[in-house]
Parts: structure tokens; sequence; C-alpha cells
């Protein structure tokens, strides 16, 4: 799992059908320090996540399929996560 | 497996019903001689670790073999504690 | 998954029986912004869409699953078509601290 920033929502009609029902949003993985990791990629919603909420991101198969509530379809990260607090060692770096 | 190191903790309430009771601690990969790799997982802490102790943990769909992760989302599980690592 | 954008396609007549009557789209990956981002890839496709059109895609093993029961050899799928994409952040945000 990653620590991740949603940054965003997008809107799709024509879409596969176990999408339907969810809301897409638009994730921001970061590293440790906050900075960006990596460009931003789309996840389905499980938690009822908002655009600047930081929350926790499913990057496998399973774990994102079942946690929306839809097997055996085509998705491969979700929010499962609302994130509330971070605690780090000093000596972390990102 | 990767080698890595317990540096810090994730407090999420809003989570899937299936995390719940379970320790979510921040990993860093580290190199068998003890340096810290580039990035970090989250991961499910299944053996008691603590901060700055020295853990392996599975990644992806072998996460949810660890103790108490069947059928859960855990993509990363820690499953043991290192003692001791040899280089010859 | 991933935003991208179609703009290409591609034809082979060898391949992989189970690739049968499946389109193979040429996906410039995107950035919220809709600027480019990383290699090309190519894509199969299960909405229809066209060249030009903005999408997103799955990739690993579950990018098989729309095509279920048959099991193609395929790890990128297009499985939307995005419509509207809201981005709330400005387009340069490399290196911003979380607080």
């Amino acid at each position: 799992m990653l620590i991740a920033r949603v940054v965003g929502e997008l809107v799709a009609t024509q879409k596969h059908a176990s999408h339907e029902g969810r809301k897409l949003l638009l994730v921001q993985p970061l590293n440790l320090d906050g900075t960006d990791r990596g460009d931003a990629v789309v996840a389905l919603d499980a938690v009822d996540a908002g655009v600047g909420d930081r929350v926790l991101l499913a990057t496998e198969g399973f774990s994102a399929m079942t946690s929306v509530g839809r097997p055996q379809s085509p998705i491969d990260m979700s929010v499962i996560g609302f994130i509330d607090h971070i605690e780090l060692l000093p000596d972390v770096s990102s | 497996m990767i080698l890595a190191r317990v540096v810090g903790t994730v407090v999420a309430t809003r989570k899937d019903p299936r995390l719940e009771g379970k320790k979510l601690l921040i990993l860093k990969p580290v190199s068998p001689d003890g340096k810290d790799e580039a990035g970090y997982v989250v991961s499910v802490d299944t053996v008691s670790a603590g901060y700055r102790e020295r853990v392996i943990a599975v990644a992806g769909s072998s996460a949810r073999m660890a103790e108490g992760c069947k059928d859960t989302p855990v993509d990363s599980a820690i499953v043991g504690i290192v003692d001791e690592v040899h280089l010859d | 998954m991933y935003l991208g954008r179609v703009v290409g396609c591609v034809w082979c007549t060898a391949k992989d029986s189970r690739l049968d009557g499946m389109r193979l789209l040429v996906v410039q990956p995107l950035t919220p912004e809709l600027q480019n981002t990383g290699k090309r890839i190519i894509c199969a496709d299960s909405t229809g869409a066209g060249a030009g059109e903005t999408v997103y895609w799955v990739r690993g093993k579950e990018a098989s699953f729309p095509f279920l029961p048959v099991e193609p050899p395929v790890d990128t799928t297009i499985v939307g078509i995005v419509d509207s994409v809201h981005v709330k952040r400005k387009a340069k945000t490399r290196g911003r601290k979380a607080n």
C-alpha cells in the first residue's frame, strides 16, 4: 500500500460495468516527505474520499477489486483508507 | 520478500472493514548491510514488530497468506523480525 | 489505473488466437493535467475507444478480466472512456510538501 493524495475526480460514461456506481479518483502517490512519487493514477474509491484527502492506496488487484466489492473485474488500484495521521522516525529520508 | 526497517505508522480510522484491528506500519527497504534503499511501503504487521526493528515483508498476493490476512485487501505484510543477517 | 490518450492502432495477422477480433490501440499515458508522460504502450480495448479520445487503462492480470471467460494474454487494457477530468492543483506541483 502507498500513501497518496486525492488530486481530482474524473467522469466516464462509457466504462467497464464493474466500475459503475463508484467514484473515480485521480490520486497522486507520495513519498514519505510529501513530495510526488511518479505520476498520478486513477483509482476507484472505497471509503468516500474527496479532493485534498490523504489516503491509503492499494496497488494490487485482489485488494483493489474486493475493497470496492467487485471481484474478477479490471481494477488494479483503489483507495482503501482515509489517513488521519502518520508518525515517522526523525531519521528517515524520502 | 524484502528486507526493511520499520520507520513509522499510519493511522486510518475510515478504512476497509477487513483492515480493522490491523497495525499499519511504514517500511523503508534496506540493503543486507543495513543501508536505506529508495522508496517505502505501507505494510500490515502480523508479528508485532516495533519501531527501528529490521523485518522481512512479503508483497503482492502472497501477503494474504500471512497470519490473519486471508481474503483481506492487503498487498504487503510483515512476516518476520530479523535477528541477524550474515554476509559472506 | 492510469490516464491515457489513444494515438494510434496496431494491426497483426499472426497472433495468439485469443487476441482474434480484439482491437489493439497505441496509448500515450497522460498526467491529470493531460500532458504526455512516459512511453507509449499498446493496450487491448474493451470500450470501443477511438483515435484522440482520453481513456483510462488498467495494468496487470486484471487487464484480462473484461474479456472473461476468455483469458487473452494481455497486460494492459482500456477500461473506460473519460468524459471530463476535474483537477484541483496547479500544473506545477512537483516537490510540493504535504502538511
